[in-house]
């Protein structure tokens, strides 16, 4: 349709007697192309809400309609009501998950970063421990998650250290090939210029590796809090203390399947929640100069 | 200019060889005198870039001798590489202060030299852009910018203008004669336009492949400033003429 559009155009502007149509036609398809932008911008926030809608009310006429008990399957009403009755119980749990969830993730950055700048800095380092870091990352958390409550005393700390494993080797990893991923002609003016290691890192390498880095950081966002809530059905013990999983557990166990949804519900919710907020944090350190920031011109 | 200047740098019997038996370079002989604009003409895999590598330290020759007539001559050169090769995340005038902030200068220090080497290349306005928003004759302006900051007395170009098209590249070329005799630097530069050698260099160095080796040097006395009525002057036509021919003869003895 465009295509014809143009061709028109083009066909149009050689004759001058047809400049009036010409100018007809520009206005004619810069309107279409303006209303096309409008529905973009509209139908991107639109779109999601009007399928969840959808789905809510599909969810609530089936309930209805075929008269599930709550015990089996509860219907939207009755979840966001739990939601709210039940808001302190699920609070509590939540910033439990929270607690570990950012903890690991903030461990895992710090510890990921940190240990592929000293893998860059020593050739020596990176041979003896990256087996380590492969080993720990494809071995399943749920498997090693039982020895981990066996040897650490504080379940706290045990979830902590679940999540970061989880977590921490996107950040590794990103982190790594950001670090070497330097261009070759830049690292030759560094070293025509006689830069320092310190000078090479501070300046060429890290730069290079940020856009990795936040690639990895995005991923490790949602690991955490997998991590933190898979975790946690492993270690399975309830009492104070516990976090969402353990909420989701007790309440399969009462056949309080309301709370199940409820509680699943602010997974997904914080889920969501943290890898928008990492966007915009990546969005906002890049925008200024890395493509994956950049919006092009159409 | 030509035989008049002081040594500047000197290359004997270089010989650069890769893993067992690929001969970069052979025989490798060049003397630099201070002030010299020397081009190395030749087709690709001549051992041109390899030749400034050597130049740079970024490698050392298999065998031969380097001599630099005083150690603080071979501090600080600029080097201007084929790409732009700007840091993306930085400013332009980040970009240019680079080089002096590796030597642990401080940026209020050099605020001077950094606008003033802009200027040179025709950019101020442009301190604050990114390197994406500006054209590639921009972004190898900046290049060429960062390589003059530090005012070395020797800048080595690889091929610096090869992605260029030819309007913009009249311009630079016409721009980089000018900047040359501002700073009063040394320039070695890669190309293999025969054209640009003779345009730009009181000395052209005719290179053959396989293995790297001078074939011919060719002195082009013209007197600088050199501007349009040199482009189209009779004297370069003949001096393109006869490096064209130095330059077929360097192709002509090796299939290619």
């Amino acid at each position: 349709m465009t295509q014809t559009t143009l061709d028109e155009v083009s066909a149009q502007a050689t004759t001058p007697d047809t400049m009036k149509a010409h100018a007809d036609t520009v206005d004619a398809e810069e309107f279409a192309r303006a209303r096309k932008q409008r529905l973009d911008k509209i139908g991107t926030w639109a779109m999601p809400v009007i399928v969840v809608v959808l789905t809510v009310f599909a969810w609530d006429q089936i309930v209805r309609i075929n008269e599930i008990p709550h015990y089996i399957l509860p219907g939207p009403g009755r979840v966001f009501e739990t939601l709210i009755n039940d808001w302190s119980v699920l609070f509590n749990a939540w910033t439990i998950t929270m607690a570990i969830t950012i903890m690991a993730l903030l461990v895992a950055v710090l510890g990921g970063a940190g240990l592929a700048i000293l893998f860059t800095q020593s050739r020596l380092t990176e041979m003896a421990l990256y087996p380590y870091a492969v080993i720990l990352q494809v071995t399943p958390i749920v498997s090693i998650a039982p020895l981990i409550f066996i040897y650490v005393e504080s379940k706290l700390v045990g979830l902590l250290i679940c999540a970061w494993l989880v977590a921490f080797f996107p950040v590794l990893s990103n982190t790594t090939l950001g670090l070497n991923s330097a261009d070759h002609n830049l690292r030759d003016l560094f070293s025509i210029y006689k830069a320092s290691r310190w000078q090479r890192l501070r300046y060429l390498q890290l730069p290079s590796a940020l856009p990795y880095f936040l690639g990895g950081l995005r991923i490790a966002g949602g690991l955490a809090l997998i991590g933190a809530v898979v975790s946690e059905y492993v270690a399975g013990t309830g009492g104070i203390g516990s976090g969402l999983a353990f909420t989701i557990l007790e309440a399969g166990y009462r056949l309080n399947i309301p709370r199940m949804f409820a509680a699943l519900f602010l997974i997904a919710v914080t889920g969501v929640v943290i890898y928008a907020i990492l966007s915009v944090i990546s969005h906002l350190l890049l925008r200024k100069w890395h493509e994956s920031a950049i919006k092009r011109e159409q | 200019m030509g035989d008049t200047g002081t040594p500047l740098l000197s290359l004997t019997g270089i010989d650069k060889v890769f893993g067992r038996d690929i001969v970069a370079l052979s025989n490798f002989s060049l003397d630099v005198r201070e002030g010299d604009f020397i081009s190395l003409l030749g087709p690709s895999g001549c051992g041109k870039s390899t030749c400034l590598r050597l130049i740079a330290g970024l490698m050392q020759p298999t065998s031969g001798k380097m001599r630099w007539s005083s150690p603080e001559a071979s501090e600080g050169l600029g080097v201007v590489f084929q790409e732009p090769t700007l840091m993306p995340w930085a400013t332009v005038e980040d970009n240019v202060f680079l080089p002096l902030r590796l030597m642990g200068k401080s940026k209020s220090s050099v605020l001077d030299d950094i606008y003033s080497s802009l200027a040179m290349v025709g950019l101020e306005g442009f301190e604050g852009a990114y390197p994406r928003a500006l054209s590639g004759g921009m972004k190898m302006r900046v290049s060429i910018a960062r390589a003059m900051v530090t005012k070395p007395k020797l800048i080595l170009m690889d091929e610096p203008f090869a992605a260029l098209d030819e309007i913009t590249r009249f311009k630079l070329n016409n721009d980089l004669l000018t900047m040359q005799a501002q700073l009063g630097c040394t320039v070695i530069f890669v190309t293999h336009s025969v054209f640009e050698s003779v345009f730009l260099s009181n000395r052209v160095v005719v290179m053959a492949a396989r293995p790297g080796r001078v074939i011919e040097e060719l002195a082009v006395n013209a007197p600088y400033p050199r501007d349009e009525v040199f482009r189209t002057s009779a004297d370069y036509a003949a001096h393109c003429r006869a490096a064209s021919e130095a330059l077929k003869a360097a192709m002509g003895d090796v299939p290619h």
